[in-house]
């Protein structure tokens, strides 16, 4: 068995803790670039309230939420999400963020990605994982495409912010894919 | 300028009427071929009591942002099919559509087209979307064929995202902007 499920090499996933993250997670948000790439709705001026309820949320089959974890000190630094999970179609969508700026093109939004691939695909038995993107967000695309994403089209000036409009990527990797990379081996080991 | 939107050649867009309407959409549910051609859900009969209760709570779900019609025979008032726009990002000028002819027998007949067409109307002269996103199955070719013939484009293929009868089918996502359709329309 695989006893580190929630531990890479950079990165842990934990739970969201409502009382003592969502300052941090809150605070995040006043990054409109941040939010703007994660989040379809207009942006909005964070609202500790808000954040702390949505972490506060029962749980539920079709969406799991963790805090991602420096290894180093322990630190908050981002959250990842599987969302809309199907299990009848064993489809999901995942999303993720690494709110702590000095944390970002430093491979930790890479490790945790890997991380909730490997719960996907071996503790929720997915077949495949989807994501979307804003096509100019050229750096998340990396580390998608790092993990094993693959490009499967493009809605077409979908997202329309700052007067310009920009194509959203769809990207997409099986379960078959993602045991042929060995994605998941290099998590932990 | 078209100042019908309601109202076609051989049908009409009319508001779902529980009373007339439920008992109809409820036999369409019992057929799995139709469901399996316009749901990601799981196929599952409902009775007139439930796919009215559907309906609301899509309704109420959705708020303002979800328009929903009944396709009506403007010959006999015969209640044919749906279609209904939802998931509307209104500062994108995005939106999302699903429509289905009910029963097989009103299927091949153009009445999907003029319905198509209408629905693409309201949306770029009604709401002022930039686009418009339909969905359907790779094993869905009536659907693929019938969404390129009226100018939508295949913009997204998730590969394997459907799991039915023991095997994986692609998810396919079709495109139009506002501009594509005017200028078709010219």
């Amino acid at each position: 068995m695989n006893d580190s499920l929630f531990t890479g090499t950079l990165v842990r996933l934990a739970a969201q803790d409502p009382a003592a993250d969502a300052q941090t997670i809150s605070n995040w948000r006043r990054d409109t670039i941040y939010t703007r790439w994660l989040e379809v709705d207009p942006v909005l001026p964070p609202q500790l309230k808000q954040t702390r309820e949505r972490i506060e949320r029962p749980h539920s089959e079709r969406f799991y939420p963790f805090a991602i974890r420096a290894l180093a000190d322990d630190k908050l630094i981002g959250f990842v999400i599987l969302l809309r999970v199907n299990s009848h179609h064993r489809d999901a969508y995942v999303g993720i963020g690494i709110g702590e700026s000095e944390y970002r093109s430093k491979g930790y939004g890479t490790d945790a990605m890997k991380l909730i691939l490997q719960f996907a695909f071996q503790e929720l038995n997915l077949h495949r994982v989807s994501l979307d993107a804003v096509a100019t967000n050229a750096r998340a695309i990396r580390s998608y495409e790092k993990c094993g994403f693959v490009h499967e089209g493009k809605t077409r000036g979908a997202e329309f912010r700052g007067g310009i409009r920009d194509d959203i990527v769809t990207m997409g990797v099986l379960r078959e894919e993602w045991e042929r990379n060995g994605t998941g081996n290099q998590v932990d080991r | 300028m078209v100042l019908q939107l309601f109202e076609g050649e051989k049908i009409r867009f009319a508001a779902f009427d529980a009373e007339k309407d439920a008992e109809v959409f409820s036999k369409w549910t019992h057929d799995p071929e139709y469901l399996r051609l316009t749901e990601f859900e799981p196929a599952r009969p409902l009775a007139p009591f439930h796919v009215k209760k559907k309906i609301e709570e899509l309704e109420k779900e959705a708020g303002r942002d979800f328009y929903f019609f009944v396709i009506r025979m403007k010959a006999d008032d015969r209640a044919i099919g749906f279609a209904h726009i939802h998931w509307v990002e209104w500062n994108h000028g995005n939106a999302h559509f699903n429509m289905g002819i009910g029963s097989p027998n009103d299927r091949r007949q153009g009445l999907g087209g003029e319905a198509l067409q209408m629905l693409l109307r309201y949306a770029f002269e009604e709401l002022n979307l930039y686009r418009l996103t339909g969905h359907t199955f790779g094993y869905n070719d009536g659907a693929q064929k019938f969404l390129a013939k009226h100018g939508l484009q295949l913009e997204v293929r998730r590969r394997e995202a459907i799991y039915r009868d023991g095997r994986y089918w692609d998810a396919l996502t079709y495109g139009i902007l506002a501009e594509e359709w005017t200028a078709g329309n010219k």
